[in-house]
């Protein structure tokens, strides 16, 4: 096997591992936003038939695994590992909707950049030749996450503009290896990753996170087209997790000091899941879910259409917690960017 | 990246391009929306005197328990939610403001039980304005006591 390590921070693999399979499971408001369409599963009661919203959280996580892996129409134990995670403290939503499952897991923490580093995990795990095939599950609900990180939902208080709305929702993923024999043409496949670094510009404001996480998803994209040696002219979509639109107006702006015009190529999960004027999110939607339901329905729906090649998806997170908020700490990002391809009809 | 922000550079074009809420908009409504809660009190505290004649302090005590309830109930079903969000200071200075703060955490955190749940956080909101009001009082009633003392009032 040659190297697949380029550059800094990228890898490039040989025998890229494609998503053979993927799931969203999304809340009321995901259904009615611009995307709902897209989505397998619109579940309206906010609690997904559970007590709490942390259990709601866990049922939507159950349901997108298990609609992914019936799918995929594999066996339940061809599915060697799961690489998963969510915002709730010690991955409460993610590990009580994985226990009936019987699979290996590896819980994960990047805030909402969590899809990106599971993806990016799965793809290296299958790309080495360690299982055949494995899932990537994350998730977030907005009513625990508003409950952990802000106040409760019934508290009256003024939201900023440039605020975000945690989007409810799951999104899984099937992680298969491809070779010479199985190339698997027909699948989106991860051709490269560029793992992201802990960036601090010295934001503070956490109701502005696509501020404070804008940098993150500037540096990763700069690195990954300098290791891949690309141009953003490449590809046909730079798709960043939850900027929102002051994170992304950011984002261009740096890139473009840097020598980089994302601005044709540039979308933003969190820009487009909502009607952000009709429903009154602000800035746009956030959270592990984010990200991972918009590739699950929109992004990969795109690739398999044909409407898109090639696409950089780079989900954004804000490392933050109420302790390090409340003691004056800056809020640092994480972005983790995958090169998606899709191969034409035609070869 | 080559081309760097520092830190300061940073937040002050952060700062350039984060939209703000317009605050003559919101004084505005803040105005309005508080005006018509104390309003609403002081309408009730005329009935209160008038229909049932109570006299001016046990009136005044009724109407801060029926704007309390009131709150609580818009809560309970998240409709005061939305008077803050259009009113803001204006819903939440009033003690319906307070009572809302007090009333959604316990909705929030009823499902951990009722002692580290409900007993334990329904004061997150409200705690440090029941701790600080209680400590300027007593400041206050020093001041007054040492004024009173020197015989200036």
């Amino acid at each position: 096997m040659n190297n697949q390590s380029v550059g800094k921070q990228s890898i490039k693999f040989e025998n890229p591992p494609v998503i053979i399979s993927q799931a969203s499971v999304v809340g009321e408001m995901e259904g009615q936003g611009p995307l709902g369409s897209y989505f397998d599963q619109i579940e309206t009661d906010p609690a997904f038939g559970q007590e709490s919203w942390e259990l709601g959280e866990s049922e939507m996580v159950r349901r997108a695994v298990s609609t992914a892996i019936t799918k995929s129409g594999l066996e339940q134990d061809k599915i060697k590992y799961i690489f998963g995670g969510d915002l709730l403290g010690q991955l409460i939503g993610t590990t009580f909707g994985l226990k009936d499952f019987n699979i290996p897991l590896f819980g994960l923490y990047g805030a909402c950049s969590t899809c990106g580093e599971s993806l990016s995990l799965a793809a290296m795990t299958v790309a080495a030749g360690y299982a055949e095939n494995v899932l990537a599950v994350t998730s977030s609900h907005y009513g625990g996450a508003e409950k952990q990180f802000r106040f409760p939902l019934e508290y009256g208080n003024q939201r900023p503009l440039s605020a975000t709305w945690t989007v409810t929702g799951s999104g899984a993923f099937i992680v298969s290896q491809t070779n010479g024999e199985k190339p698997m043409l027909q699948y989106p496949r991860i051709t490269a990753i560029t793992t992201g670094k802990v960036v601090d510009y010295g934001v503070r404001d956490s109701l502005n996170m696509g501020a404070c996480m804008a940098p993150a998803a500037a540096d990763v994209i700069y690195q990954c087209f300098e290791d891949l040696s690309m141009k953003e002219t490449q590809f046909d979509k730079i798709i960043t997790g939850d900027l929102g639109k002051v994170g992304s107006e950011i984002l261009i702006k740096l890139l473009k000091d840097n020598g980089y015009d994302i601005s044709r190529q540039h979308m933003d999960c969190g820009v487009n899941i909502y009607n952000n004027e009709q429903q009154d999110t602000h800035s746009g939607g956030s959270g592990c879910g984010c990200s991972a339901v918009t590739l699950a329905g929109y992004i990969i729906h795109n690739l398999k259409q044909h409407m898109w090649k090639k696409v950089l998806f780079v989900p954004t997170g804000a490392l933050l917690s109420t302790v390090s908020y409340n003691e004056g700490q800056t809020i640092p990002g994480i972005a983790h960017a995958l090169v998606i391809e899709q191969k034409s009809n035609t070869p | 990246m080559k081309v760097k922000q520092n830190d300061e550079e940073y937040n002050k074009y952060v700062d350039a391009v984060t939209p703000k809420h317009n605050p003559f908009k919101n004084c505005l409504n803040a105005f309005w929306i508080g005006g018509l809660i104390c309003v609403i009190g002081q309408v009730i505290n005329n009935f209160m005197m008038s229909y049932f004649e109570f006299n001016k302090e046990d009136a005044a005590s009724y109407t801060s328990l029926i704007l309390v309830l009131l709150s609580v109930v818009l809560t309970s079903f998240n409709l005061y939610k939305k008077i803050a969000k259009y009113g803001g200071a204006g819903a939440l200075v009033p003690i319906t403001g307070f009572a809302n703060s007090v009333a959604s955490p316990t909705i929030e955190y009823k499902k951990e039980g009722e002692v580290f749940g409900k007993g334990v956080k329904v004061f997150t909101i409200a705690g440090p304005v029941i701790l600080f009001g209680i400590v300027t009082s007593f400041v206050l009633g020093f001041i007054y006591w040492v004024v009173k003392l020197i015989g200036l009032v």
